[in-house]
């Protein structure tokens, strides 16, 4: 038996001054291709945000970087090794609503979860363990809240609880799906501050993120998806209203009235009152 | 057992230690179907145990425990696999392949069992006990056979006990931790398929699914911990299996194993309803005692009120008027008000009608109290 969920047989190095580097990768549900033909590369140290339409693959992608989706084609690349031999050093946040939230288990059981991986088969979390998960929960603001029962959290709380257990992983690269839905205005400043702060201590972060007006405010590396990769890069690139038009297709059809000439690199960022009406979740916050 | 006769009772001793294993085995592995929402799982795999100790009754030729639970524990096992290709393969919605399968595999075990028995095999008599199990027919190598089967699940839930939990709560999250999550599941399906084989003499192939579902579904509904749960589910199961076996002594003709699981049910419903948090009852009653309490803050809110706008705090009130402003409930709030000592009827003006005025507690209350004090606006 092996002493590691993850160990796995060495390979050869590639590509390793990039945290994620992403060759050629293709996956298909039922034949109908999700993801066609993407290169990505995510070099480390940024916060990065991956957006797209619904349906654009994003969550797919996270997945096929985490091994959850078999590719049909391509290669996956962390901090230079094939992804799978890396998973100790990617951390992840599902979309909180991919858990039964009625489920017999506490704050503290499930924060502890996440270091699983590291405990290996068998071995039981300990003292250790608790106080690691404390810590991480003291972070993320729900220390007060360890011995609740899952079912009685607001949805905020829950995402805060999924990224306390992410924390306490102690990756180099996370990999985050819409951390910041359904939480209210205070708790996505609480969040985006600690992903900054995660960013400073050296992390890479990619996030995928549903809300384009707060994107230049957050984060500094964005990555266009709509089954393909529309465009990639640091964000004062790449955040123009043409690509974002590429991206979203018709349904960024809203943005007609805009000032003509705001694409291109280096142009004008789109403005955030006609963004507002393109983003899909944006409507109605604050 | 010296004082309790009848357990001394070789057959009955023998009933009891079975199904108190089979409670404990199936109320902890039962947990973890329920939990994965697998709980019909156990139903197809249950019934496809039938067409499986058939197999096992004509390829060794005896009535022995052994070959026929490995039969039902492969047929179970086939089942469970058939149910998963089949959602996964064809169109059917999870619950068609979960019927279409139960049904074919009870059909073949049906035609299976029929012809042995017309066959006249030696040895054949009583195979037909394991469709509602025969509590009579548990012969001590039975137990020995229980208490191993129990013994290796048990000691696996033990030993992968946190893989179990995570993949049973966030399979996604496992499988990114690089968990086998697939050989896992697989894992805690065959799991099921054990609880099925060591209930198959005392409760039979039909009824068992019941027993699978019923201690978890209980038990989850008064714990807040898995590891909780899983005790008391247990507990849960050994009780059932205890109880119902007593109850079937009580007269002449009464099945053990139905009567084990309406026990086991009976917890489920019990559990279901009154559980404090959980259950239906429990809730409505809460939210009852809670719109109770709105009211009768309302009603002190607005005699507090009344009072003011007359400059004298003890004012008194006409019931008709607070009738008329709060409704038909304004009677039994002001009793409930008048329990806790904050208003107290005027007998002093019995001849004008039942008046009811604020007690010094009732004035101090009311003025800390934050609701509106109007009594026109009555937000709801
Ligand atoms: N398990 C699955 N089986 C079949 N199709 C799937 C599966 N998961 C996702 N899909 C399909 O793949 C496409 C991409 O899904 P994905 O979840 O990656 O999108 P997304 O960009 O994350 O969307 P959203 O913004 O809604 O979260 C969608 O069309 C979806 O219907
Ligand atoms: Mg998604």
């Amino acid at each position: 038996m092996v002493d590691r969920w993850d160990e796995r047989a060495k390979g050869a190095v590639h590509e390793p001054s990039l945290a994620l580097h992403i060759e050629d990768l293709t996956v298909s549900y039922d034949h109908r291709p999700v993801l066609w033909d993407i290169d990505l590369d995510i070099p480390p140290g940024v916060l990065a945000a991956v957006v797209g339409p619904n349906g654009a693959g994003k969550s797919t992608l996270v997945k096929a970087v985490l091994g959850m989706v078999k590719p049909a084609a391509g290669h996956v690349y962390v901090f230079g090794r094939p992804h799978l031999q890396q998973l100790r050093r990617i951390g992840y946040v599902p979309q909180r609503t991919t858990v039964d939230w009625d489920f017999p288990t506490t704050v503290l059981d499930v924060v502890m979860m996440g270091l699983y991986g590291q405990l290996g088969w068998i071995r039981r979390p300990g003292r250790a363990e608790r106080r690691k998960a404390m810590d991480a929960l003291e972070q993320v603001g729900m220390a007060a809240f360890c011995h609740r029962q899952i079912s009685q959290l607001s949805g905020g709380q829950q995402q805060r609880v999924f990224l306390a257990r992410a924390l306490v992983q102690d990756a180099e690269l996370y990999l985050l799906d819409e951390p910041m839905a359904g939480v209210d205005a205070t708790t996505e400043r609480h969040i985006i501050g600690l992903l900054k702060e995660l960013r400073s201590r050296g992390k890479t972060l990619l996030v995928v993120h549903h809300d384009l007006q707060t994107l230049p405010e957050y984060f500094d590396w964005l990555v266009l998806l709509n089954v393909r990769i529309v465009a990639q890069g640091p964000l004062k690139q790449v955040y123009t209203l043409a690509n974002l038009r590429q991206t979203y297709g018709s349904q960024i059809g809203l943005l007609h009235g805009m000032p003509a000439g705001t694409g291109g690199p280096g142009a004008e960022s789109p403005g955030s009152a006609a963004l507002e009406t393109a983003a899909p979740r944006a409507g109605g916050r604050r | 057992m010296p004082g309790l006769e009848i357990l001394s009772d070789f057959t009955v001793r023998n009933a009891l230690i079975g199904a108190s294993l089979l409670g404990v085995v199936s109320g902890v592995l039962g947990t973890f179907a329920v939990l994965r929402e697998q709980s019909l799982i156990g139903d197809a795999v249950s019934h496809a145990a039938l067409p499986g100790i058939c197999l096992g009754f004509l390829i060794a030729g005896t009535r022995e425990i052994w070959p026929l639970a490995l039969g039902a524990l492969a047929a179970g096992a086939a089942a469970a696999l058939a149910v998963l290709a089949l959602t996964r393969y064809s169109r059917l919605k999870p619950d068609a392949s979960l019927g279409t399968v139960l049904s074919t595999f009870f059909a073949a075990g049906t035609v299976l069992l029929t012809y042995i028995q017309n066959r006249q095999l030696p040895g054949q008599a009583g195979l037909d006990s394991f469709l509602f199990g025969q509590a009579a027919a548990v012969l001590p190598e039975d137990l020995w056979f229980m208490g191993a089967v129990a013994l290796v699940a048990l000691g696996a839930v033990g030993l992968f006990w946190k893989e179990f939990k995570l993949v049973a709560f966030d399979p996604g999250f496992a499988r990114s931790l690089g968990l086998p999550v697939a050989l896992i599941e697989a894992a805690l399906t065959a799991m099921i398929a054990l609880a099925v084989v060591v209930g198959l003499q005392l409760v039979g192939v039909v009824l068992m699914v019941a027993m699978v579902i019923a201690p978890g579904t209980a038990a989850r509904q008064w714990c807040r911990r898995l590891e909780t749960t899983v005790l008391l589910a247990a507990g849960f199961g050994a009780a059932s299996g205890i109880l119902g076996t007593m109850l079937s002594l009580l007269g002449r003709g009464l099945a053990t194993g139905p009567l084990i699981v309406l026990v086991a049910t009976g917890l489920a419903v019990v559990s279901l309803l009154f559980a404090p948090g959980r259950g239906a009852a429990w809730k409505a009653a809460a939210r009852r005692r809670a719109r109770a309490a709105i009211e009768d803050r309302h009603i002190l809110a607005g005699m507090w009120q009344l009072a003011q706008s007359h400059g004298d705090a003890a004012y008194a009130v006409e019931q008709g008027m607070l009738d008329a402003m709060y409704g038909a409930g304004a009677r039994g709030a002001l009793e409930r008000l008048e329990r806790q000592g904050l208003v107290e009827p005027v007998t002093h003006m019995s001849e004008e009608g039942l008046h009811w005025r604020l007690t010094p507690e009732g004035r101090k209350a009311a003025a800390a109290e934050p609701l509106s004090p109007s009594p026109t606006v009555r937000g709801e």
